[in-house]
């Protein structure tokens, strides 16, 4: 899933300090599962804008909005209603739903209220970790299905670094693994060793975001 | 004797004579001064120099235009090269002018990670790493072809090198990657700083026993403690580097004044020690910020004068 963050309230309050009433917008999907976006994140948002206005002396009425996605333009719709009232919205989707909110609104202002940090999956109760950054051509599989794009600090195709110290990578203080000693390990567990004895040749970045913004076309799905 | 670059480390490490090289990090400025100050202590006691690319991702004055002072001063450069900071059109092209200025010697590295640097907040390219950068630079010298399959006009005639870290972990697939980097195009290989002895003889081992030795010069890497700080900070604080105890306490048992003149006989028993182990073709002395001394190091290790090639 699409991993973010709650921005800081104070950015926030900053961003809409001209408006008199926002609606803050939710999504249902992967913001939701990662406890930043949903129902009850739009909730305490409204609450805390609220409040903090009222503190100031300068009431916001806050309305609250919780979309099925906001990755698809008819998800998005039952946010006229809303739009054409209030004098911004502030979205807490990934930061894909702002844009699909800045496209439908033109003249609506929009606000980002997370950070998308990173495409990941959750390590425990209250943590994510980052496993893809979507360069679409996926190499794992030469990797024992492991991803060192991502999880190697340096994207080494040939780890590991000099870096790699108890299995830890050396950014992060001990917080990272080094993804190319558990490539390592695993390769060895699979019998697969040999794999990484050849140089790994050069990847083509042109699928990447490096080729220029994606567009994904399926014919048989198109209207 | 076939040569590749036709550089005198290239000369002296085919000729079977151990090799010297020295490591002359550029300044924090455009003080070419400086760097010619420190560089002159170099001149007579290293085949050649190695200069640094912006080492521990902190800004520092180019690799090749250090490496051009150093030839006008009639020092033969080792230009260093990280894949961090620049994509494959820029390092192809550095190379290319790097040859062309007549620069004979690259090491083929991958480069701190900037996040230790004085630029944090930078982005990092990684677009190629080390392995990759060494088959690129290969390819353009032996096949006369950029990356792309692009002709190259007029081929770069480098010696070829790369680093191992004999001290990383897992210990056993850093032979393996070393080998790696040899099938890549390495031709010469410098180690990171050796104070486990114990560890590098038995790295040096299973070099020989995978025949690495006959492909590839092995250098030795070599840095003298200042002080017993230096030696704590790098036990501490450097990834991948291990420094027995028994060298800080042995720092520790003379005098704070006498405490660099301590690391220096150190430095020249860790020569001594390295060059009686088999396979190992030359050191690489890196003296950080301590040049001054690298004559009197090598000195006294029986390494000077350094042999004359044609």
């Amino acid at each position: 899933m699409v991993v973010a963050e709650s921005k800081p309230v104070t950015e926030i309050l900053e961003m809409i300090k001209d408006c008199k009433k926002v609606l803050v917008a939710g999504c249902k999907g992967c913001v939701t599962v990662c406890n930043s976006g949903g129902e009850k994140e739009v909730g305490i948002l409204a609450s805390e804008l609220r409040l903090a206005r009222k503190v100031a002396g300068d009431d916001l009425e806050v309305l609250e909005y919780t979309c099925e996605r906001q990755c698809d333009p008819e998800y998005i719709e039952p946010l006229d209603e809303y739009a054409k009232d209030v004098d911004a919205v502030v979205s807490i989707a990934c930061s894909v739903g702002p844009q699909y909110i800045a496209a439908r609104y033109p003249f609506l202002p929009v606000f980002p209220g997370l950070n998308t940090v990173f495409i990941g999956g959750a390590a425990e109760h209250g943590v994510w970790k980052e496993y893809c950054q979507a360069c679409g051509h996926c190499i794992i599989g030469d990797f024992g299905g492991l991803c060192p794009v991502t999880r190697c600090a340096k994207s080494l195709m040939n780890g590991p670094c000099g870096g790699s110290s108890g299995g830890k990578c050396e950014v992060g203080k001990g917080t990272i693994d080094c993804i190319w000693h558990l490539i390592y390990e695993r390769l060895k567990n699979l019998g697969q060793l040999s794999k990484l004895e050849n140089p790994w040749g050069f990847k083509d970045w042109s699928t990447s975001r490096d080729g220029g913004p994606r567009t994904m076309i399926r014919e048989e799905l198109r209207k | 004797m076939t040569l590749t670059a036709g550089s005198k480390l290239e000369k002296i490490l085919k000729s079977g004579q151990k090799a010297v090289t020295c490591e002359c990090g550029p300044p924090r400025g455009a003080d070419a001064e400086h760097f010619r100050h420190k560089a002159a202590y170099l001149k007579d006691c290293a085949d050649a120099v190695n200069v640094t690319d912006n080492q521990t991702s902190v800004v520092r004055f180019c690799s090749l235009a250090a490496c051009r002072i150093l030839m006008d001063m009639g020092i033969e450069p080792v230009m260093q090269m990280v894949t961090r900071d620049m994509n494959r059109i820029a390092l192809q092209s550095n190379v290319l002018g790097a040859a062309a200025l007549g620069i004979k010697n690259l090491l083929c590295l991958t480069g701190d990670h900037n996040s230790f640097g004085d630029h944090p907040q930078a982005k990092n390219v990684h677009d190629l790493d080390s392995v990759q950068l060494l088959a690129a630079v290969k390819a353009m010298r032996d096949e006369g072809r950029m990356i792309s399959g692009t002709e190259v006009v007029g081929r770069p005639q480098m010696f070829l090198g790369a680093a191992a870290n004999p001290f990383a972990d897992p210990y056993e697939f850093r032979v393996v990657r070393m080998a790696k980097k040899i099938k890549a195009g390495a031709q010469f290989i410098q180690t990171q700083c050796i104070y486990d002895m114990e560890r590098f003889a038995k790295f040096m081992e299973m070099a020989n026993d995978m025949g690495l030795t006959e492909k590839a010069y092995i250098l030795a890497g070599i840095t003298p403690f200042k002080s017993v700080g230096m030696a704590n900070y790098m036990k501490k604080f450097v990834p991948g580097m291990l420094v027995p105890d028994y060298y800080i306490q042995r720092l520790k048992g003379v005098p704070k004044e006498k405490q660099g003149e301590e690391g220096i006989k150190i430095a020249v028993e860790q020569i001594q020690q390295v060059l009686e182990i088999k396979g190992v073709a030359g050191i690489h002395l890196m003296a950080i910020e301590w040049e001054e001394k690298a004559p009197e190091i090598l000195k006294a290790a029986g390494l000077l004068p350094r042999p004359q090639v044609d």
